[in-house]
């Protein structure tokens, strides 16, 4: 077991993302996820690796496209207004069918909006920020050590699937330091036959490409595609379930969210109230199946967000509309405190 | 037993200095800690805060809210805190910079002159030591040991020349009885 340190969330994924193999880092600054950038520019030199800065984050990512196509491990990180940015060039690496790592570090919007944490860009994520039929694999860290964690995962499934993956963190979870014990440096050997990485006249040579210009093919690409995604929501869903087996009322949260939901969890069992959280890991796939369950037993369902209500629609549509589903949200940058949503959960107590 | 602390300054003060000193401390007595700064467009004079919470139990969320114990290190920051101390906390007040009194008569108070302190051994930035000295003496849940293992972990090996000075501002704090 390697010595626990404290470290930054953002300092962190960088940190997990070299151990993972990850050789390649192309970004742009912005806060709040900047210290993941200036991690990089300071390490990948000493080990052999690519920092680059680049001049825009339309840019970068199309600079993780090219190395993507190579078979190497490559990311890029963001917050919000970037990731934004990002989007074409994300459905061409989905189009393309090429692992990456996009990290997500969000601040409220929309526009140029606030610096503050927010969790506002979950459709953006989940529903195909870009353009086409696409998915990407979207894990969401609720602490430091998952942020190492699942930056280790993120690039493993990406690899397994051939699909991009994204990080959903939050302004607090890049900015807070908790004790990590950072995963152990692996050398990576997954075998890309498709990679573009010179014939030696050999072979026939690779191509990537995400264009198609007889429809019928591009059909065929994308029923294709949308097996493995199936695979995927059968094999890849990860969540925590806390306090739920005799649970009357359910509290949906991710990330920063589901942090302080947990809290206003204890707080309502000791008041007496059968309460209990279901923290999704992965929200695409979503832990349908999960609530889908708990909604045979428990009376309501809360989601905590912070946005103006997003994941909610996931929450609805996993248990069929069939009990009543809560928001209790803050938006811009403001993260609700345990009392709302303690507050939140007396209210459906009270209403079932 | 968990313990919340809400340390709040100017930019400069090493508000989130002390915090990290206070969070490696915890980590190396095998405790589960948290440190959040504010992160918005603060520099040196603005406002700087940080949530720092020690505990034996997983921390859930890691922003205080409720903190019970309040390192106010300037006038703008027990304006706005002193309202959120739980009944029974502890604030600490340096009363160099602080000139009014806490109104609060729930909570124990603690005046350190800590500015004019650091002055007078020399180190004139390490106010923020000189509190958290005193915070390690008054406070049950902080124990007074490992202070130069976690000094260590918080002051970069480059000013390792810095240690002594620092563990003197911790010492001062700690003697200090006011």
């Amino acid at each position: 077991m390697s010595e626990k340190v404290l470290m930054k969330g953002n300092e962190a994924i960088a940190e997990a993302a070299i151990r993972a193999g990850c050789r390649h880092y192309f970004g742009y600054p912005i806060t709040p996820q900047t210290e993941l950038a200036a991690y990089m520019s300071k390490r990948m030199p000493k080990i052999g690796g690519v920092f680059l800065q680049a001049e825009s984050e339309i840019s970068a990512i199309n600079m993780v496209y090219g190395v993507a196509g190579s078979g190497k491990r490559v990311m890029t990180s963001s917050s919000s207004p970037g990731v934004s940015l990002k989007q074409e060039g994300i459905s061409y690496i989905a189009g393309s069918d090429l692992p990456a790592l996009i990290v997500n570090v969000q601040r409220g919007g929309p526009g140029l909006g606030g610096i503050q944490p927010s969790q506002s860009d979950y459709f953006q994520a989940t529903k195909g920020g870009g353009h086409g039929d696409y998915h990407l694999i979207v894990l969401t860290p609720a602490s430091v050590q998952e942020m190492a964690d699942l930056t280790s995962l993120a690039f493993d499934l990406a690899d397994k699937y051939r699909v991009p993956a994204m990080l959903l963190a939050d302004g607090t979870t890049g900015q807070m330091m908790e004790p990590v014990e950072l995963p152990e440096e692996k050398t990576v050997s997954v075998d890309k036959p498709w990679a573009v990485t010179g014939t030696g006249m050999k072979r026939k040579h690779n191509i990537i490409n995400s264009l198609y210009l007889q429809p019928d093919e591009l059909e065929k690409m994308n029923f294709e595609r949308f097996e493995r995604y199936k695979l995927i929501e059968e094999n890849e869903v990860r969540y925590e379930s806390y306090l739920t087996e005799d649970a009357d009322i359910v509290v949906v949260a991710f990330g920063i969210a589901a942090r302080v939901s947990k809290n206003a969890v204890n707080e309502a069992r000791r008041q007496g109230i059968k309460a209990g959280l279901v923290r999704p890991i992965t929200v695409w796939p979503f832990p349908k199946k999960a609530l889908a369950d708990l909604s045979k037993t428990a009376k309501g369902f809360i989601s905590v967000e912070l946005s103006m209500g997003q994941m909610i629609d996931d929450v609805r549509l996993a248990i069929n509309c069939s009990r009543p589903v809560a928001l209790c949200n803050r938006a811009g940058g403001m993260i609700p405190s345990p009392d709302e949503v303690l507050d939140s959960i007396k209210k459906m107590q009270e209403g079932i | 037993m968990t313990t919340e602390i809400l340390i709040a300054g100017f930019g400069g003060q090493g508000v989130l200095f002390a915090g990290k000193f206070l969070a490696y401390k915890g980590l190396i007595e095998n405790k589960q800690v948290s440190w959040l700064p504010s992160y918005g467009p603060e520099m040196r004079g603005g406002t700087a805060n940080c949530s720092v919470i020690l505990s034996d139990e997983p921390v859930g969320s890691p922003i205080v809210s409720k903190p019970y114990i309040l390192m106010a290190m300037n006038l703008p920051s027990l304006d706005k805190y002193e309202k959120d101390v739980l009944p029974g906390g502890l604030i600490f007040v340096d009363s160099t910079l602080i000139e009014r009194k806490v109104t609060r008569s729930d909570v124990k108070v603690f005046y350190i002159p800590s500015t004019a302190l650091a002055a007078e051994i020399g180190a004139p930035t390490l106010a923020n030591m000189i509190m958290t000295g005193k915070v390690i003496k008054e406070c049950d849940g902080i124990s007074s040991e490992n202070l130069e293992a976690a000094l260590g972990k918080v002051v970069s090996a480059r000013h390792a020349d810095l240690k002594d000075i620092n563990l003197k501002a911790l010492q001062t704090g700690m003697d200090y009885a006011g």
